[in-house]
């Protein structure tokens, strides 16, 4: 498998948030401003890439191991949340200027379903670690592209005038439709 | 408590989906047809049931610190019950290979549990009540999460493919933009307005 | 209710006896699952194989073969009755626009395409998906036809006498490839009768 194939049809042509609907609580409610949404996009890319590599050496070498495939979502969920824990209380230890950044995002990532989603997706394709790893980075980035897209939209939205029952989320999503109609444009580019 | 209350709170008044804003990832990804969004609908409800009946039942044997993990857990568990049930009696292709509910539904079937509203329900209510209350406060909200995206797959249906349920009601292919991706994002966008619409409707009376 | 107090033990405690009724709980619903979903797979593959072949009466799963074609290798499915080879099928796929296009082409032995069976595709709705039989008249150019004396390619590309769908050439295009992957495997299996 061609790594730049994976971070193509990841970033773009089957972007996690725009096409496969992963994410779109974050998406909608962390979304006003440019900075934060940031933020959250950094603090996605921390965890989705490390808990990838930790769901996949779980599943080949223990849940296989010890045959029991079948607690794979039990098993995943929880390793995922304790990760958020253990992340936290590292990078409060270690960089207080990145827990500074990331921190308030990390206890509402355990229930971002990107994580979960994306590691299930990598046991699912049978990539191996390194392509797990480069697919977990790379849908990590395209989450950071849809989300600070959209928040640049969103922070002019401020100024215009709506309808008053269109504010706030319903005009929220359809500007996400126009957004991911230009995201279809994407479609094709992987040969 | 009253339990018919319970019940239909999750309808109109406090609508997951449409008012909370909860759950949008399924809501959105498996809304491209109605019975889509009715079978991840009445799957989440299961879900929804079966561990608010547990957890409430078990709530205060557990001690608070690990309250949440050991929810997860049993949450977790019986999204994987639904997921083989699923696979071994959903997975039918139809005759032209159209794909099975259980591969249309795909990646969403293990995401229901991290679903905000299962979690959020067995925090906020089936930790604090009776068994019988939080099974019907399960079943009010989860059916209200399954009419929502009966709802959303309707409306996406109709327009998009000229149908509802597989039945043909417009003839033609209908606007396909509406069973992709914006589509989805648009149809939950008006249906969000119309519902905000209601509610004021019916706080005035 | 009051709130129970946590200490390790307890929290230990609580933590194992839940994880253990659930794994047991899984365990038990696994072993009851296992052979129905064993059977729904099994009957996916087996609606493609008896769509695409003729009549049949051995087992196509137990006889197949895995061809390496370029950089993949397909797995094709010899039918027989009475041992009297009827047809092949052989699974193949090529990318599309929205992704993968996996096709099961059904071949009667002289190589002529029978017909074709669109497994898994995520073309664009009401463009790309025409590949299906249900949708338009595109799949219905390739069969009866022997791929030695019919060109494999797009027309309007030069490459060959398949009119490709409009406005999805990339689909047509893909949809070519992977027939022609199939018919390649096909020649490199060499399956006789026995």
């Amino acid at each position: 498998m061609d790594y730049i194939l994976i971070i193509i049809s990841a970033v773009f042509v089957n972007n996690i948030v725009m096409t496969q609907f992963l994410g779109i609580c974050p998406f909608i409610g962390v979304s006003n401003k440019v900075d934060t949404s940031m933020g959250m996009a950094g603090a996605v890319m921390f965890v989705m890439v490390i808990a990838t590599m930790v769901t996949y050496l779980l599943q080949q070498y223990i849940l296989e191991w010890l045959g029991i495939p079948f607690m794979q979502t039990v098993v995943f969920i929880l390793v995922i949340a304790a990760l958020v824990q253990l992340v936290e209380i590292i990078l409060k230890k270690v960089s207080p200027a990145m827990y500074q950044a990331l921190g308030i995002f990390l206890p509402l990532i355990t229930t971002n379903c990107t994580i979960l989603g994306v590691a299930i997706l990598a046991v699912q394709k049978e990539y191996n670690l390194m392509e797990s790893v480069v697919y977990a980075f790379s849908n990590a980035a395209g989450f950071g592209l849809a989300l600070i897209t959209f928040a640049g939209i969103r922070e002019q939205l401020d100024l215009v005038n709506i309808p008053k029952s269109m504010k706030g989320v319903p005009i929220a999503f359809i500007i996400a439709g126009l957004l991911a109609m230009a995201f279809m444009g994407f479609a094709g580019i992987v040969k | 408590m009253n339990n018919l209350k319970n019940f239909t709170k999750g309808f109109i008044k406090e609508n997951p989906v449409l008012v909370l804003f909860l759950g949008l990832c399924p809501t959105l990804g498996t809304s491209n047809s109605a019975i889509n969004g009715l079978s991840m609908g009445l799957a989440t409800t299961f879900v929804l049931v079966l561990s608010n009946v547990v957890i409430s039942s078990i709530s205060r044997f557990i001690p608070d610190k690990v309250r949440i993990p050991s929810y997860i857990v049993v949450i977790a568990s019986f999204v994987t019950v639904v997921d083989f049930m699923m696979k071994a009696y959903l997975n039918t292709p139809g005759k032209n290979f159209e794909p099975s509910i259980y591969d249309q539904l795909g990646i969403f079937i293990p995401l229901i549990v991290v679903n905000c509203i299962v979690l959020g329900r067995a925090e906020a209510f089936a930790s604090k009540n009776g068994v019988f209350a939080s099974l019907i406060d399960g079943l009010g909200m989860g059916l209200g999460f399954a009419f929502a995206l009966f709802m959303l797959g309707s409306v996406r249906e109709l327009l998009g493919n000229g149908s509802i349920l597989g039945f043909k009601f417009i003839k033609g292919d209908g606007m396909l933009m509406f069973v992709s991706p914006p589509g989805a994002f648009l149809a939950l966008g008006f249906l969000i307005m119309l519902m905000r619409k209601l509610n004021q409707k019916l706080a005035k009376n | 209710m009051a709130k129970k107090e946590s200490n390790f033990t307890n929290m230990l405690a609580t933590l194992l006896i839940v994880t253990f009724a659930s794994s047991a709980a899984l365990g038990f619903i696994y072993e009851l699952t296992k052979k129905p979903i064993e059977d729904a797979l099994l009957y996916k593959k087996t609606l493609a194989v008896q769509i695409v072949l003729p009549e049949f009466n051995n087992d196509p799963f137990g006889e197949a073969k895995r061809v390496a074609v370029g950089k993949d290798t397909l797995n094709i499915y010899p039918g027989r009755k009475d041992s009297v080879l009827t047809g092949v099928a052989v699974e193949t796929s090529a990318p599309g626009y929205g992704g993968d296009i996996r096709l099961l082409i059904g071949f009667l032995p002289d190589g002529t395409i029978r017909e074709v069976a669109v497994l898994e595709h995520k073309e664009t709705a009401g463009l790309g998906d025409k590949i299906l039989k249900s949708k338009s008249d595109f799949p219905l150019q390739f069969e009866g036809k022997n791929p030695d004396n019919f060109k494999l390619g797009v027309r309007k590309d030069g490459a060959g006498e398949v009119d490709a769908i409009s406005a999805s050439t990339i689909t047509s295009r893909a949809y070519c490839k992977a027939v022609q992957k199939a018919y390649d495997a096909l020649k490199k299996g060499e399956i006789e009768n026995e």
